[in-house]
């Protein structure tokens, strides 16, 4: 039971790291790497403005703001510099490397008794209650955390939605779905481009942020990997909700991360090693990229289809 | 109104592909007149569009819109006084937005774009009867995605939407080029009413004899990036396809016959 809350408690914090994946790789077409540095810059910032006693409100939105400003910086190297997408994303990444031990000052930040933005809900509890359900049992503590998220990240799902119904917001959609008729519509493209990858980034760092105060540390690695992980949860996402709308976009992300945690989950409970997370993360990316190829060139054999990843901004 | 002033444009200079696209183009046009331009191949049409439109900036000359001088002005910026329909339907609209979405969109061209919701159920309701008024069948169906429309209803619609908010200039780049004669008769059944009710200033680029001889009240046709006629008035309303066609023929004779001189010169001195 433990576990099933842990994966779920896990699946909703990075939902909002598949949310930002949609935005960049799917709403504005651009293969944005930065996702790795910005998640960690997300939590570095968190993790050392709590561990210094700041409020953990106002931590986890400076989170979000330097996420949002990396994801600016990209922007700016795609679109005014007009460095390719990837590579801008990699420098990126590659440089937060460097600026996230610089705000931790080491390589990991232990929060130990620091007041997170959990501890108001885990604190309507002992650290020894237990919740009973049929047979089961977990720790209430992690229940509230659950409940707390259950709550909080609807609520900016909704918010995210909102905006891209919005003047500026289908705007944006528009960008990257025809940078050609918007921009003879009146939208500076490159500056669409660069709000959409800064609050792309943002919700990369907000997920960072929540991770670090609920796993009670920083470090500098933990964001090896993640933009994969955004990604596939995104994949599981429309393959779950099958519709181009918006909306059900967000809410398969949702699903998707949550899905993909509870995999997980049930494969390190079958024995499978953590150190082979990344490895199969992977395969299963490569898995669902080519499966709609293959099977279309078992239906039509003779025809050849692209891999559908979106083009490059 | 639109003037040029001897607009020169030329793609990768100083390289072995070198092509003076613009060489010298002056044109003023009046306001509400509507101008059909003609030309072969290559001629540098559409590069006269997009230089108006800011798809690229000019190495030369002046472009004065609206009484402004734009000629620095990026494409975005421009937007806020011209219309454009492209030649390939699928280039004006955003497919996988609704039909609602991308009129919407282009109701706001060149305006600032906040956090105002982008459909209110007020404008959805005008917008749904200027659909109606094209009479195309759609307004029932301003929730489907644009992207699940034929070529023709989509070039229609982007011809509704670059003159949802009126333009000082609509540009139309062979925009029937693309459909089949049916569709491509409607879309310019659709432009001929718009270009009449809103009185726009127009330029439009066809390959159709038949079109540009009946429609617009002036016919300008371009040959290696000039202006080498231009018929207004009476001149314009005698022209027949046949007398077009014959013009095509006696540039066609005069280049071969320049072509024939060079080569004779070649061959004297080289
Ligand atoms: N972006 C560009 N880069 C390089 N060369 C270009 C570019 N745009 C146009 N050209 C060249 O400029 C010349 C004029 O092209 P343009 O497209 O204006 O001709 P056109 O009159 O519209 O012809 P068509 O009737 O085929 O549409 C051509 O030789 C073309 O290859
Ligand atoms: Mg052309």
């Amino acid at each position: 039971m433990s576990l099933l809350i842990g994966a779920l408690t896990m699946g909703l914090m990075l939902s909002l790291l598949a949310m930002g994946v949609l935005i960049s790789f799917r709403i504005l077409a651009f293969r944005d790497l930065t996702v790795d540095g910005s998640i960690t810059l997300g939590g570095a910032v968190a993790g050392m403005l709590i561990a210094q006693g700041h409020s953990p409100i106002l931590s986890t939105f400076a989170a979000m703001l330097c996420g949002a400003l990396a994801g600016c910086v990209t922007g700016i190297l795609a679109t005014r510099l007009k460095i390719n997408g990837l590579l801008s994303g990699i420098l990126v990444m590659t440089a937060l490397y460097s600026v996230n031990l610089r705000v931790m000052g080491k390589s990991n930040i232990p929060l130990m008794n620091e007041t997170t933005l959990f501890s108001m809900v885990q604190g309507w509890a002992k650290s020894e209650d237990r919740w009973t359900f049929l047979i089961w049992q977990a720790p209430l503590q992690d229940v509230f955390v659950l409940l707390q998220l259950c709550v909080m990240i609807p609520v900016v799902a909704l918010i995210v939605w909102a905006y891209f119904q919005t003047e500026h917001g289908l705007s944006m959609r528009a960008t990257g779905d025809n940078p050609d008729m918007i921009r003879a519509l009146g939208v500076n493209v490159d500056w669409m481009t660069v709000a959409g990858l800064g609050l792309s980034n943002g919700l990369v760092a907000l997920s960072g942020a929540l991770l670090v105060q609920y796993l009670g540390f920083a470090d500098v690695q933990m964001g090896i990997g993640m933009v994969v992980l955004g990604f596939a949860s995104v994949i599981i996402g429309e393959s779950l909700v099958r519709s181009r709308s918006l909306g059900l976009l967000l809410i398969g992300a949702i699903m998707g991360s949550l899905l993909f945690r509870l995999l997980v989950a049930i494969a390190l409970r079958w024995g499978l090693n953590p150190n082979d997370l990344k490895l199969v993360t992977a395969l299963f990316v490569l898995a669902a990229l080519v499966m709609p190829m293959v099977l279309a060139r078992i239906s039509r054999p003779g025809k050849t289809q692209t891999l559908e990843v979106a083009p490059d901004a | 109104m639109l003037k040029l002033v001897d607009l020169k444009k030329t793609f990768h200079p100083g390289t072995p592909n070198e092509v003076r696209a613009l060489q010298g183009v002056s044109l003023t046009i009046e306001e509400g007149s509507f101008v059909v331009v003609i030309g072969t191949n290559g001629s540098g049409k559409s590069t006269l569009l997009n230089a108006v439109a800011g798809t690229f900036l000019v190495d030369q000359g002046k472009i004065e819109l609206a009484g402004q001088d734009v000629t620095g002005w990026p494409e975005h910026r421009r937007a806020k006084f011209i219309g454009r329909v492209f030649q390939n339907p699928y280039m004006g609209s955003a497919p996988h937005l609704s039909i609602a979405e991308n009129l919407a969109l282009s109701a706001r061209r060149g305006e600032f774009r906040g956090l105002n919701w982008a459909l209110k159920r007020r404008q959805l309701e005008e917008l749904q009867q200027q659909v109606r008024e094209m009479g195309l069948g759609m307004e029932n169906r301003l929730t489907n995605l644009i992207g699940s429309l034929s070529g023709g209803q989509r070039q229609s619609l982007t011809l509704l939407m670059a003159s949802l908010k009126r333009p000082d200039l609509l540009l139309l780049d062979e925009h029937t080029a693309a459909l089949d004669p049916k569709s491509a008769d409607q879309v310019i059944q659709l432009t001929e009413n718009l270009v009449r009710k809103q009185k726009l200033t127009t330029l439009m680029v066809t390959h159709s004899m038949q079109q540009a001889a009946t429609l617009g009240d002036r016919l300008i046709m371009m040959v290696r990036g000039q202006i080498r006629y231009d018929f207004q008035g009476a001149a314009k309303k005698r022209l027949t396809p046949e007398a077009i066609l014959s013009k095509f023929e006696e540039v066609r004779r005069m280049d071969l016959l320049d072509e024939s001189a060079a080569e004779l010169l070649r061959q004297r001195y080289v």
